[in-house]
């Protein structure tokens, strides 16, 4: 591959809350190169988000970009940028889609005028001009009577019109980057599948790259050709995605599939991974999972595991890499046994 | 040419009526947020009569001279024509230097109208500015700029007002609108600020951040447009304070100045002959509480139609 496009390195977003320091982004790098799409996976609270949100420098105080991380973009450091700099990034190279279409449009505006907005910001369109390109957008995101619809407002439209209008609302400039923070977990299945095909199609006429966001695994198979599973604020595993889900290495990768439904299993109960993702004010010592381990043992609270090349694209931050021979140890973590404790 | 003018403002009335109440008249293609404020407010029949008074009252307040049967100041024959009783000639009868309370009045609607109105305007784009930039700038400068709020909130409104009028005498007329605004904002601001910190850790206010709004964009055109249902409730509200604050100040002869008709001192000429000529303070007294128990029905109407927790069939 040649310069990748977004090239992420040793990211670091802790916000100094009264609470004392939270390190929701713990030296976080990767790199999503043109026309890929990279899948981000992990629970609530272990960091997916506010990497997002980071990229495109929205994080707001007490949350603060660390000294030392570095966001590459088309060969900019998009941390140097001012602020005005940043402005003509956003949304223009690099838009994002976010978690709830209902939320995520003003309500008092009509859904043209919105899409129009952006051209009008970064292309100095006219009002007639944008809107438009706010229908030809609406066409493109498969929206029927496209004219008609630009006229009302979000209120009016259904969740996955909605989530279309935001997809066509980031699209707008044609962006070499899209980030799409949960683009699909507010919609239903069957919205869900088709949102997700539009966005897989789109890519591919417009070619820009999609960094992926979700909690969703199924989604990640679905879309995304690479994928890393964070957790407490770091990366756990980066691997190619049928790697990934043929060959976990990380046992929080290897919770996450078993939790995963599935139909051709039938199985009385879902598995889950017990316990929950520690605060990111005190994150353990040692391996950040190892609470909730089946295979932990004293090397990991004594030693950070580092990423450990499994693979050419693979990497697992987990000693096991290191001592195969513990997979033949597995115990109920330590979460459980504390739990039968109390 | 008078009953023209009378059947006008009868027009206007039934006009209004037959619109509000049957919303699908007034043409709107489109369920804005407006129309669905509009479409609920017109189910409240009670807010319903409010507003057409309103309207048809802000009407004959500004064609007074036309619909007025006499002039407001003329003293028509000082001595047949004093204290007299309302006759057909005389509707709202005479006061004591024989000038037609009808008319006098109707001219003092527009005076309490508009000195009502634009003080209210001046006060909430003041109290809009302030709240706005407070709630949009956060930390320091809110903090301060809130300090000094809970400082002039501290002061009542009214010793303000009677100690600056007492120490000037004799204020003009719009002296007296610039006071009631400047006196009328620090509420309204607080109202801003609340929305204005609600609404700017809204998604859509992130979202537009995201797709490269500057802070100017996002406040004017994403942020403030939210605050904007409370501010025109407090502002209706506000309207109906302001008219009993001015004919209060009136009353004591420091607001509106004589011979200029307000409602407040028209009652203020009446006080003395209250025994026996009960008409002078009587129909101003009746338009005052009937402008300002239509004003809080207008806006309690107001504040439950862009309540946004309200569902509909929509």
């Amino acid at each position: 591959m040649t310069e990748p496009l977004l090239s992420i390195r040793d990211l670091r977003t802790w916000f100094h809350t009264d609470a004392g320091l939270a390190r929701a982004v713990d030296g976080v790098s990767f790199d999503v190169g043109a026309r890929e799409t990279v899948g981000v996976v992990g629970e609530s609270g272990c960091g997916k988000s506010v990497t997002a949100l980071s990229i495109l420098r929205l994080i707001q105080p007490p949350g603060r970009i660390e000294q030392g991380s570095r966001i590459l973009f088309e060969e900019r450091d998009l941390l140097a940028l001012d602020e005005r700099a940043i402005r003509r990034i956003r949304g223009n190279r690099i838009a994002m889609v976010f978690q709830e279409p209902m939320t995520a449009l003003n309500p008092v505006f009509t859904v043209g005028d919105q899409i129009g907005e952006v051209a009008r910001v970064h292309a100095r369109m006219s009002r007639r001009e944008s809107r438009q390109r706010a229908i030809e957008m609406l066409n493109l995101v498969g929206i029927p009577a496209p004219a008609q619809r630009a006229d009302e407002y979000p209120h009016q439209l259904s969740g996955g019109m909605r989530q279309r209008v935001v997809i066509a609302m980031a699209l707008v400039m044609s962006p070499a980057l899209v980030i799409a923070d949960e683009p699909t977990t507010a919609l239903d299945v069957t919205i869900q599948a088709q949102i997700l095909e539009l966005l897989g199609g789109l890519q591919e006429r417009l070619g820009t790259s999609i960094l992926l966001i979700t909690h969703d695994l199924g989604v990640v198979a679905e879309a995304a050709s690479r994928v890393l599973v964070m957790y407490a604020g770091q990366i756990a595993e980066e691997a190619p995605v049928r790697e990934l889900f043929a060959n976990p290495r990380h046992p929080y990768t290897e919770g996450l599939l078993h939790a995963m439904p599935r139909l051709a299993q039938a199985r009385d109960r879902l598995a889950v991974i017990p316990g929950t993702v520690p605060a990111p004010t005190d994150w353990p010592s040692g391996c950040r999972f190892r609470d909730r381990c089946p295979y932990a043992w004293e090397r990991c609270e004594r030693e950070q595991p580092p990423l450990y090349r499994i693979g050419a694209a693979h990497t697992s931050r987990c000693h096991l890499a290191d001592e195969p021979e513990r997979r033949a140890h597995k115990h109920p973590p330590l979460v459980v046994q504390q739990g039968a404790d109390a | 040419m008078l009953v023209a003018a009378w059947l006008a403002v009868v027009g206007v009335f039934a006009g209004v009526c037959t619109l509000l109440a049957r919303p699908g008249l007034i043409p709107s293609p489109n369920a804005s947020p407006w129309r669905t404020i509009l479409d609920r407010i017109t189910r409240d029949r009670l807010a319903l009569v409010g507003l057409a008074f309103l309207v048809t009252l802000y009407f004959a307040a500004a064609i007074a001279p036309w619909i007025a049967p006499y002039e407001y100041r003329v003293q028509l024959d000082i001595v047949e024509l004093k204290h007299q009783a309302p006759t057909l000639a005389h509707p709202f009868g005479t006061d004591q230097y024989s000038r037609d309370v009808l008319s006098r009045v109707l001219h003092g609607a527009r005076v309490s109208l508009s000195v009502a109105l634009l003080s209210v305007l001046l006060a909430i784009s003041i109290g809009t500015a302030y709240g706005g930039i407070a709630g949009f700038a956060g930390g320091r400068l809110d903090g301060i700029m809130m300090r000094l709020i809970d400082a002039l909130l501290a002061l009542p409104r009214i010793l303000i007002l009677i100690a600056v009028l007492a120490l000037w005498g004799g204020v003009s007329l719009p002296a007296l609108v610039i006071l009631l605004g400047l006196t009328g904002w620090f509420g309204v601001s607080r109202l801003v600020r609340a929305q204005v910190l609600a609404t700017r850790g809204q998604d859509f206010v992130v979202a537009a951040r995201a797709l490269g709004a500057s802070p100017l964009r996002l406040f004017l055109r994403h942020v403030l447009p939210q605050a904007m249902s409370p501010v025109i409730v407090a502002a209706t509200l506000g309207v109906g304070n302001v008219i009993m604050l001015e004919a209060g100040l009136s009353y004591l002869g420091i607001g509106v100045p004589q011979p200029r008709p307000s409602w407040g001192n028209i009652i203020q000429d009446g006080a003395e002959y209250i025994s026996t000529q009960w008409w002078v303070t009587l129909f101003p007294g009746l338009a005052i509480v009937l402008t300002v128990m239509a004003f809080n029905v207008v806006g309690d109407a107001l504040r439950d139609a862009m309540d946004p927790r309200q569902v509909d069939g929509r």
